[in-house]
């Protein structure tokens, strides 16, 4: 591909890559059709890089451990519950909480895309939307987890949540040792975006 | 995971990611649509080779989205083309550090 590289010599404008002017010709099109507002996608570009990820999932499961009728009314409807918090809308429209216990342990993936809880964790990371994990998380699902450094006792059972255009889920992980006594603030630092996916486990407290 | 990765590796991840939430949002298409479609672009382009959730996941996603448009009736694929050509032009002849405009 031309223009493809930074060239000191060159007079003119660096040349960004052929999808991104594909892109640019979409919106050109569309703005000039008067469907869209250039702003308002800048304003989800900024929402996403700046505001909306991992630490709004944290906050809920840090309080999930520490308020018992929190806990309660997540397991019983996590879309209202998370949505009182100010996290709806975008892909979490029903959100369903499943917690990790240690006779079960819960993994979500989306096989056929890349559905996942937007307003709770952000946007996916690169490996949950690669085809490796989208087919091996179903079918071995222990494999995975070791890749992740997650090594389960094999009396606890595995259940692999997959997630759908309609329904997403938030892993709730286990609340680990010697955390008795701390605030949420200081809970949700230690949980971590793959424990909320379940490819992880909450950090110890150090 | 231990140094932090950027939500969009590219600009161009991010602003084709913006395009279809905006466009969704506006009515112009159902969620669960879009997932039906994309899916089926992943799983074609999965054929070929196997994707690694990066550069060729999104770009499986601008693909699904230039479809959906021309489906839709929004953009045509020869005009995309047309703008795409236009948009390269003009970076091509603007003087490197200036911004660069379409010419209209």
């Amino acid at each position: 591909m031309p223009h493809d590289h930074h060239d000191h010599d060159d007079p003119h404008a660096l040349l960004p890559p052929e999808p991104a002017l594909r892109v640019k010709a979409l919106e050109t099109i569309l703005t000039k059709k008067g469907l869209i507002d250039p702003a308002a996608l800048d304003e989800i570009i900024d929402a996403y890089q700046n505001r909306i990820g991992p630490r709004n999932g944290a906050m809920v499961v840090a309080r999930a451990w520490s308020d018992p009728a929190f806990h309660a009314a997540l397991m019983k409807d996590a879309t209202e519950v998370v949505a009182d918090l100010g996290f709806f809308g975008r892909q979490g429209e029903h959100i369903i909480a499943v917690e990790n216990t240690d006779e079960t342990h819960n993994m979500v993936v989306c096989t056929l895309c890349s559905c996942y809880p937007w307003p709770l964790l952000g946007i996916p990371p690169g490996w949950y939307k690669s085809d490796a994990y989208r087919a091996r998380a179903v079918r071995e699902p222990r494999k995975v987890l070791a890749n992740f450094g997650v090594n389960l006792p094999p009396e606890s059972s595995v259940r692999v949540w997959d997630s759908t255009a309609e329904v997403r889920y938030l892993v709730i992980p286990q609340r680990p040792t010697g955390t008795d006594g701390m605030d949420v603030d200081a809970l949700a630092a230690l949980v971590t975006r793959d424990s909320m996916i379940g490819t992880g486990l909450a950090k110890a407290p150090s | 995971m231990t140094a932090p990765e950027p939500v969009f590796t590219h600009p161009w991840h991010g602003q084709v990611f913006a395009l279809t939430v905006h466009l969704n949002e506006a009515g112009y298409f159902a969620w669960p649509d879009w997932a039906t479609r994309f899916s089926q672009t992943l799983a074609t382009h999965g054929l070929a080779k196997e994707l690694d959730g990066g550069d060729d996941y999104f770009t499986a996603w601008l693909e699904t989205l230039e479809t959906l448009l021309a489906d839709l009736g929004q953009a045509a694929p020869a005009d995309v083309e047309q703008m795409r050509a236009a948009w390269e032009s003009a970076y091509l002849t603007t003087p490197h550090g200036d911004p660069v405009h379409l010419k209209t």
